[in-house]
């Protein structure tokens, strides 16, 4: 597994919500066995900024954030992060960081949890896009004199 | 003297149960669930965030209801909170270019690409109180236009209209920022210091200082520039992986301010620019954050300081909610073995005043009967 799709992976699950990961995980049968071995723990990411949004970094303030690190059975670890507090959460994308490295496994995670995560993902984004342009504002020119 | 304060325990414990019982209300009605004022109170919830210093909404939810809506205090609630938790990252700084839109105006270029999109905005609203809301009607659902199907690119305005470099520029020099929640706050501070304690300061008080420089106290000629709002992917590197990943993303609003010119025998007279970056929702207070940052680089910028916005020890010094708060508040506290302290010295003090016109009447008139002392 290469490391561009292991951090697409990571932002997928990220951007998804639990609930709908769990979901996904359902339709799978025989989700390996696993256990934690780091958390998972809540703490906090220190954001920056840039100023003017282009220059030198500066500290904007924290977020919650929340990791775990799974095994599974045959020792493969996998690791997971995400914003907020919810360490099922972050289990869940250790768990499918850890299964994707078995090649009978990946397939299966693409199929049944990465990719309709993607499509609702994708979808929820043209959403929003789609309602923040119906608030694009027309310009028209008003002619003067005659 | 030492006066042990003890005692009240149960008057305490009652006053607390009192104040849950009327944040509570009236129990024929249901209790508002955090969930809801995360939903339907957000601005306030984003005001939470940016103060404490720390996003997470459905805390910033919580410590609003568990404060009865008093802002400052569940400012307060966040921020002590915020103490508990080990940072476990930093982040990489937010690419606010590839912000998804849901506002994003310019005030001084009119055509500009990806367009002018008003967002959920108050703005052009006609300030009347809505009674339907009262009457609790049906609120239809946003707008969409359907056939966009991808968000237009929004590059930044001030970037990509600057050929001509009429306006200054932010070049990152590489340099790492200070941070104020590690090292106390020094005096001169530096810009990156300075945003910080701005982005954690009172809206109120910014936006009182930040006007104070319109009405003339430090004027520079303010034009908003950009000013967007939306949510922005947070990166943070990790060790495990040796890499920079993505874990979610955060709504951020930010204000590009445009101010009148500076310029030196070596520079050619440009556009400064005053910087607002606030958690959530939070477009005033960026704007106002934004002529702060412009007015306390009046020395930099060889401005003469008229101005208490200029004045950064006094700006910087007093914006944070929680150390105003903390302070004014403790005049509260017990304070009676001081305050007796002082009863003793005023009492010696008028009595030896007493003594004294005592003494100058007599020299006067050796007649007149001696005051009794008290």
């Amino acid at each position: 597994m290469n490391d561009t799709s292991r951090g697409a992976r990571q932002r997928l699950l990220a951007l998804s919500t639990r609930e709908r990961i769990e979901a996904c995980w359902t339709a799978l049968d025989a989700v390996p066995a696993h256990r934690c071995v780091r958390g998972p723990e809540t703490g906090m990411a220190m954001l920056k900024g840039r100023t003017g949004g282009t220059g030198n970094a500066f500290h904007l303030g924290e977020m919650t954030l929340t990791r775990a690190s799974v095994a599974l059975d045959d020792g493969t670890l996998g690791h997971g992060w995400v914003r907020g507090r919810d360490h099922r959460h972050a289990e869940l994308i250790a768990l499918a960081d850890a299964v994707a490295q078995h090649a009978e496994w990946q397939q299966k995670l693409e199929t049944h949890v990465l990719a309709p995560l993607a499509e609702e993902l994708a979808e929820r984004q043209r959403r929003d896009a789609a309602t923040a342009a119906a608030t694009r504002v027309d310009f028209f020119t008003l002619v003067r004199g005659e | 003297m030492y006066v042990a304060v003890k005692g009240g325990e149960q008057a305490i414990a009652n006053a607390h149960r009192w104040l849950a019982d009327r944040r509570r209300g009236d129990r024929d009605r249901p209790e508002l669930e955090v969930a809801q004022i995360g939903d339907q109170l957000r601005l306030a919830v984003d005001r939470v965030m940016s103060e404490a210093s720390l996003y997470d909404p459905e805390l910033a939810a919580l410590a609003f209801k568990q404060a009865s809506g008093d802002l400052t205090e569940a400012v307060f609630l966040l921020r002590a909170y915020r103490t508990t938790l080990p940072r476990l990252a930093v982040s990489e700084p937010l690419d606010t270019a590839s912000m998804r839109i849901e506002r994003r105006i310019s005030a001084t270029y009119k055509d500009i690409p990806g367009g002018q999109i008003l967002g959920p905005t108050y703005d052009y609203t006609h300030r009347l109180l809505d009674f339907l809301q009262l009457a609790g009607a049906e609120v239809p659902a946003a707008e969409i236009r359907e056939e966009v199907t991808e968000a237009e690119a929004c590059p930044q305005i001030l970037e990509l209209l600057n050929d001509e470099g009429l306006v200054e520029q932010e070049i990152d020099d590489g340099s790492e920022p200070a941070d104020i929640t590690r090292d106390p706050p020094d005096y001169p501070m530096d810009r990156a210091a300075r945003l910080q304690m701005l982005a954690r300061g009172d809206e109120g008080y910014l936006l009182a200082l930040g006007y104070s420089t319109q009405r003339g106290y430090g004027r520079n000629h303010p034009f908003a520039g950009e000013i967007r709002l939306g949510q922005v992917e947070v990166e943070i590197h990790v060790d495990e992986w040796d890499e920079t990943i993505c874990v979610g993303e955060i709504a951020l609003s930010e204000c590009q301010m445009i101010n009148q010119f500076g310029g030196s025998r070596e520079a050619a007279p440009q556009f400064t620019r005053g910087y607002g970056l606030a958690f959530g929702h939070n477009e005033r207070k960026t704007m106002a954050m934004a002529l702060v940052d412009r007015a306390l680089r009046a020395e930099e910028l060889g401005e003469p300081i008229i101005g208490p916005a200029q004045q950064a020890e006094f700006v910087l010094a007093h914006a944070d909610s929680v150390d105003a708060s903390g302070f004014v508040s403790h005049l509260k506290l017990p304070h009676y073995v001081d305050f007796q302290s002082e009863l003793d010295l005023l009492r010696r003090l008028r009595r030896e005043h007493a003594a004294r016109q005592a003494e100058l009447d007599g020299t006067r008139d050796t007649a007149s009967p001696q005051q009794e002392e008290r």
